[in-house]
């Protein structure tokens, strides 16, 4: 009996340890990092490993929609990509240091105004290295990555701005959407939302970057240059601005508005208009009551170009050069015309560089032609070469108009400030 | 007490005579090595150069060279001596943060001091629920300041701040706290006083502690009022612990950031701005980090904060001569 006992023990014993051994070969044989390095010493049937990849959406978790994107992309180059989301601000700034300490990701997604700056420190490898051909991208798109005639990195997307509004407050008050098609128009229309007792509009007028891309189809529509910031034309745009705020059509709070405030403003359903992003369609589509969006209108009539916003992909320089081959075959997979519809759809309407991928788009949401338009009509930040200057420039453009819009100084004044400041940290 | 005695009458007979000397003079081979010191100060010495010595010398290296973005990355800065700190202190922002830093230190440890000190002599008399008081009291420390920052940034907003609409039931006009440049300093040091209290609160209710009840007795005989006992008893004997609750007070004041960040980020036109968000600002709040002016103020606000610290030293020297 005793004996018996210690027989099947042992025996068990046994058979735990075999299978303990067994798993511990087979989980060798398939970790990717493991054989990666072993793939050296002999088997080298291909690179395999692990390659990073840093990008700006921690809204996107592990095991969402992107992320199961992003390993797709690698395990279609036959490697595991290990995917870390940092707030935009932020990820600049590891990019640089990271840069610095030689230990940058393979691949990186970057907002657009960033990248001339970092190419510029000659951390990113150009797209011309990495063996892309840029040429099938639209150009107002490709601007705000290309230094000195060279492109180094490709818009995965874009988003601009338009006019979304709420269609029962415009209805009450007695304003016909489509008759708001330049300034004038618009004006009378927030005064007749407000008389109607609704508040007018909302933006984001915050002191960051974002008050600036809210600012620019205004200042841009009014003609003005980010080059002479203060020209009459500029002076126009602030003074519109302000307006809204002393005629009580927009709430104090936009000049502290982010734009996620601003839209949770419109959400409350007192507000008329607000301008805000293609990233907010599913949001204005579950909205407690009928939005639908207009573009966003020029001083004069048309279209006022809108900024383009969204994520550039990018190469940053690696140690091991062996690493770019399979680098590419990952960019290669995010960029073709039908990856860029996936990404789109992944994101919420994010509009593809492409004609090519455009068409693909359109064709599946023929609705939203609409922000197909606005972004082929967009503008780069940082294009007309202002490059690594835009943010120098950008911050001064936000100064000024949150100064005139507190009543600080005068739009005039605050301009020839910031007009003064740009001058001379740009020298142009 | 017994085994103590025990262990202590016992302990001469251990060691047999010879062997005792032999360990002694182990002992003091090993105890007069330098070795040893240097051994036993390493890791103290290793933590200091690491995490004080190695920063310190990094910003003061940051901020007389010229590290722009590419600079930043390829380690290759040209030295331009004080030029950072020349721009820093001759830019028409300086003398208007500087201003600002100065408000905004003076005022929030004025009032952190006086509420906190009023609130420490309250609660020394003990009453029912005067520890949960207490308590409450100190939750302002407790959370995390994005949290506690961005809940004031939402009472405050000038449209639908709760702030606003308690001035509206009473009949005032609404204040643009956050978006007007002659409240926003005004608000963030609000915002800070009620921040820094629990802090002074917490050290000058421990301080209270330590006066002798012996002198509160004395001065009830003598016929002192509750007002002369305070001004005559109370506050001279705190004076120590006031002196250092308001360096430290001071020494985290000067160098907030956060708290003005999420509530205004120095605006609206740097109506709010004070050094250290300045600082922060030029570093990371733009799309174009400037490492080297961002040094240079760090390094100015670091000189403002040793200054203070030094008349403390030298004030604490006097009183105890």
């Amino acid at each position: 009996m005793y004996a018996k006992k210690t027989q099947a023990v042992t025996a068990f014993a046994s058979a735990a340890l075999a299978l303990g051994v067994l798993a511990g070969c087979s989980s060798d044989a398939s970790d990717p990092e493991t054989s990666g390095t072993s793939g050296g010493g002999g088997n080298g049937d291909s690179v395999g490993g692990t390659f990073t990849w840093w990008d700006p959406y921690p809204q996107h978790e592990d095991g969402s929609d992107w992320d199961g994107r992003v390993q797709a992309c690698g395990d279609e180059a036959g490697v595991t990509i290990d995917r870390t989301p940092y707030d935009t601000t932020a990820l600049t700034n590891q990019l640089l240091l990271s840069a610095q300490e030689g230990t940058s990701p393979d691949v990186v997604l970057l907002d657009n105004p960033a990248v001339s700056t970092l190419a510029d420190t000659g951390a990113i490898i150009s797209m011309d290295e990495l063996g892309f051909d840029t040429s099938s991208i639209d150009d107002n798109l490709l601007a705000a990555g290309v230094v000195d005639d060279t492109a180094y990195g490709i818009p995965i997307g874009a988003n601009t701005l338009a006019l979304y509004y709420n269609a029962e407050i415009l209805e009450d008050a007695g304003v016909d959407p489509a008759s708001v098609t330049d300034w004038d128009s618009l004006n009378a229309a927030l005064g007749s939302i407000s008389d109607a007792g609704y508040r007018g509009i909302t933006f984001a007028g915050i002191g960051t970057e974002e008050g600036s891309f809210q600012f620019l189809p205004w200042f841009w529509g009014s003609g003005a240059d980010l080059l002479e910031l203060n020209s009459p034309e500029a002076v126009e745009a602030v003074e519109l601005w302000v307006e809204w705020l002393e005629n009580d059509w927009a709430p104090q709070s936009a000049i502290q508005n982010s734009q996620n405030t601003a839209w949770e403003e419109f959400l409350d359903g007192q507000t008329g208009f607000v301008e805000n992003g293609t990233w907010q369609v599913n949001s204005a589509a579950e909205a407690p009551f009928e939005a639908s969006y207009i573009t966003l209108p020029a001083k004069d009539g048309g279209a006022a170009p809108a900024p383009t916003g969204g994520e550039f992909i990018m190469a940053p320089v690696q140690d091991d050069e062996a690493r770019y081959d399979t680098t590419r075959q990952i960019i290669e997979c995010m960029t073709t015309p039908e990856g860029f519809v996936e990404t789109a759809e992944t994101f919420a309407y994010y509009i593809p560089p492409t004609p090519e991928g455009q068409e693909q788009f359109i064709e599946a949401h023929p609705e939203l032609e609409v922000w197909v338009d606005a972004v082929r009509a967009a503008k780069g930040r940082t294009s007309d070469n202002l490059g690594t200057d835009y943010p120098l420039i950008s911050e001064q453009l936000w100064t000024a108009v949150q100064a005139a819009m507190s009543g600080a100084m005068s739009p005039q004044e605050a301009l020839d400030a910031a007009q003064d400041t740009a001058l001379s940290t740009t020298g142009r | 007490m017994t085994t103590a005695t025990t262990m202590h009458e016992r302990r001469p007979e251990r060691p047999p005579g010879e062997s005792r000397s032999h360990v002694d003079r182990r002992r003091r081979r090993i105890h007069g090595s330098p070795w040893v010191a240097v051994a036993f100060a390493a890791p103290l010495i290793v933590y200091l150069i690491a995490f004080y010595a190695y920063p310190l010398i990094r910003s003061i290296d940051l901020s007389v060279h010229d590290y722009n973005i590419r600079a930043f990355v390829q380690g290759n800065a040209e030295f331009v001596g004080l030029e950072n700190f020349a721009n820093v202190v001759s830019s028409p922002l300086f003398p208007q943060a500087l201003w600002n830093t100065f408000l905004f230190v003076f005022v929030s440890l004025v009032f952190q001091y006086s509420i906190g000190l009023a609130l420490a002599v309250f609660f020394k008399r003990r009453f029912p629920l005067s520890g949960v008081l207490r308590a409450m009291f100190l939750i302002p420390w407790l959370l995390p300041l994005i949290v506690s920052s961005s809940t004031w940034a939402w009472m405050m907003n000038s449209d639908a701040g709760v702030l606003n609409s308690f001035l509206g039931v009473v009949g005032i006009d609404p204040v643009n706290w956050l978006t007007s440049p002659e409240t926003s300093l005004l608000s963030v040091i609000i915002a800070n006083i009620w921040l820094g209290i629990p802090f002074n609160l917490v050290i000058l209710y421990s301080g209270l502690q330590n006066i002798p009840e012996e002198v509160y007795e004395a001065a009830a005989l003598d016929g002192a009022g509750p007002f002369m006992v305070f001004w005559r008893v109370t506050f001279p004997l705190l004076r120590p612990v006031s002196a250092i609750t308001i360096l430290l007070g001071l020494v985290y004041t000067l160098k907030v950031v956060d708290v003005v960040w999420i509530m205004s980020k120095g605006g609206p036109a740097n109506s709010s701005l004070t050094l250290a968000v300045w600082s922060y600002r030029e570093a990371f709040g733009t799309g174009q980090p400037d490492f080297s002016p961002a040094a240079a103020i760090g390094n100015i606000l670091i000189v403002i904060a040793l200054v203070f610290g030094l008349a403390y030293v030298n004030l604490q020297r006097k009183v105890e001569q």
